[in-house]
């Protein structure tokens, strides 16, 4: 286990390594929400999916769906740290003709599992792929993550309804609660009130841990995996901007890119190459 | 007379026999099942049915993420409802994706009647004709309907097929061959061509059987397949008959009107009228009453092709 924490540091120190270099590289882009869900994202890539980037189409492969789309960066970076595809290439985000968009596009990428970008979708996408799942007799299982402020999107609830009322205990979704939207703290912009007796209400089972602990995230979704007769929702409580010291729980760096000297301070903070 | 069969009854039918056939095909609805008749197919494979409560655009959602998994989804709800509140879903999640997803919206165009405007879709032709990667067809019988819903299968993408709520005239025999993309001839004609779809198709041959006798011979085009459009047969049209006149139960914005007004401008432009919607909503009303205030019977396709023929050089 001890082992296993240590390899994940490393990997999520490295996917914040890329998300910081490939959004200074394109100019543009969302690091803070990147940064926020950069450990669940890499628990799920290098410790809980069955995945391999080498059959990409296999049916059984465990499915992941980028709800809140615009954390693309830490998706690809993810992608590509797990070997969908050369790291290099991490560097043609938002570049024309890339096949690294700004918001994942599942028909450019292999490995992207649906295109989002247009928030409170990805849960939806997730559901019928569970309910796929569960039609073809197989175990593979759905995570999703969304992030705060898409929950204020109606559709999120549809969604949240027929999962529950389908019983899609194979899927597993994280809420990336850092707090912060476009406009400000999600509090004031459109508070959410009390989420986790929202999706209780709703029939999820719901567990609420901090998001950066790999021990919690891990213990969270084994214990989803247990869970019978409904889904899971994990709110993951966060940091937006986690890990570089002038980008935490700045809302500034929902969507801009860090200039050159900016880029070369985090990538000290999140240190050397492991 | 001829029997007259509402293109979702053959929807329904069609459903429960492809069911039969492909055990990866899912039915979705949205709490409107004995409407759009997916209920037959509901009651055969009740596991492949999925009832989504009021709330499309979850129903569309959740039919991508069914067809990145391999199943064939057909999403039923009226058309209002499947194009307009869940015209976002269906853009990202379905037609960006490329994703096998098939949206068969019954309740289309103003023959919804009584239920009024908010239920009457005159608009989501052009809100599907304008989405790359869709394919988009109007039935105008319930042999057609058959057909474009195993058509729909063949295609690797989504599809939208609008479908009605009245009952319309069979116009096709068993033997009817449908090609996706192929407009069909059902009168020959010189004087001018009317290019008609859905259930203006039969008032089109009416109008084609008024003008006859008026020693007016009009060519008569059911076009079910809205895109890609048959711009072979609306040229040929133009350079056969020198006039065209479009019939369809949607507005003349962004419709038929508009997809053969661009072919023509494009290609071969000639005289044009169309019949349609004229950028207005609807209201409560008898079908048939609603078809006559706002202008889509033969009466009024005959007087478009009469204006129209004045305009010939």
């Amino acid at each position: 286990m001890r082992e296993l924490l240590m390899k994940l540091e490393a990997k999520a120190k490295e996917i914040r390594r890329y998300i910081i270099l490939m959004t200074a590289a394109a100019g543009s882009g969302h690091p803070g929400g990147s940064l926020s869900a950069t450990d669940i994202v890499t628990a799920l890539y290098f410790a809980v999916m069955r995945i391999d980037p080498k059959r990409p189409d296999d049916p059984n492969r465990d499915r992941f769906v980028l709800s809140k789309g615009h954390a693309a960066p830490l998706l690809y970076a993810a992608l590509a740290e797990r070997g969908f595809f050369p790291p290099p290439e991490l560097m043609m985000l938002r570049k024309l003709g890339s096949r690294l968009q700004g918001h994942p596009d599942m028909r450019k990428l292999q490995g992207v599992e649906m295109s989002t970008g247009s928030l409170g979708q990805g849960l939806s996408a997730a559901n019928g792929m569970a309910l796929a799942a569960r039609l073809d007799g197989r175990d593979y299982r759905v995570y999703a993550l969304l992030g705060d402020g898409e929950i204020q999107e109606g559709q999120i609830w549809e969604a949240a309804m027929s999962a529950a009322h389908y019983r899609l205990d194979n899927l597993t979704v994280f809420l990336d609660y850092n707090g912060l939207q476009i406009d400000g703290p999600v509090e004031e912009v459109m508070s959410l009130g009390r989420v986790g007796d929202k999706w209780k209400a709703f029939g999820w089972h719901v567990i609420e841990i901090d998001g950066h602990d790999f021990t919690a995230i891990l213990d969270a979704v084994a214990e989803a995996k247990e869970t019978k007769g409904k889904p899971t929702m994990i709110i993951a409580r966060t940091v937006k901007g986690k890990g570089v010291s002038f980008m935490e729980n700045q809302v500034d760096w929902h969507g801009t890119a860090p200039k050159a000297e900016q880029a070369s301070q985090a990538l000290e903070e999140l240190g050397r190459r492991s | 007379m001829t029997e007259k069969i509402a293109t979702r009854e053959a929807y329904g039918k069609a459903l429960v026999a492809l069911g039969a056939e492909n055990r990866d095909v899912v039915v979705l609805d949205a709490d409107l099942a004995k409407s759009t008749k997916t209920i037959d197919f509901k009651k055969q494979f009740p596991e492949r049915f999925f009832d989504f409560g009021v709330a499309e655009q979850n129903m569309m959602g959740t039919a991508a993420g069914l067809a990145a998994a391999g199943k064939v989804p057909f999403c039923s709800t009226f058309a209002v409802f499947a194009t307009g509140r869940a015209f976002d879903q269906i853009r990202q999640s379905i037609a960006y994706t490329r994703l096998n997803v098939k949206i068969c919206a019954s309740h289309a165009g103003i023959t919804v009647g009584e239920d009024g405007s908010s239920h009457q879709s005159v608009e989501d032709i052009a809100l599907m004709r304008v989405l790359p990667n869709m394919t988009v067809f109007v039935p105008a019988d319930a042999v057609e309907t058959v057909c474009a819903v195993r058509a729909a299968v063949t295609i690797k993408g989504p599809v939208y097929i609008r479908l009605g709520r009245a009952p319309v005239p069979v116009l096709h025999g068993e033997d009817f061959v449908f090609q996706p993309g192929k407009a069909v001839r059902v009168r020959e004609g010189s004087d001018a061509t009317v290019i008609a779809t859905g259930i203006m198709v039969a008032s089109a041959v009416e109008a084609a059987d008024i003008l006859e006798q008026e020693g007016i011979r009009v060519r008569v085009i059911d076009i079910h397949t809205l895109k890609p459009i048959d711009i072979d047969a609306v040229v040929g049209a133009a350079q056969d008959t020198g006039a065209v006149v479009t019939a369809e139960e949607h507005s003349i914005i962004g419709g038929l009107g508009s997809a053969v007004a661009e072919v023509l401008g494009e290609n071969y432009p000639v005289p044009l009228k169309r019949v349609g919607i004229r950028d207005t909503f609807g209201e409560s009303g008898k079908p048939a009453e609603l078809l006559e205030k706002y202008g889509l019977t033969p009466k009024h396709i005959v007087s478009a092709v009469k204006q129209v023929i004045t305009r010939k050089k």
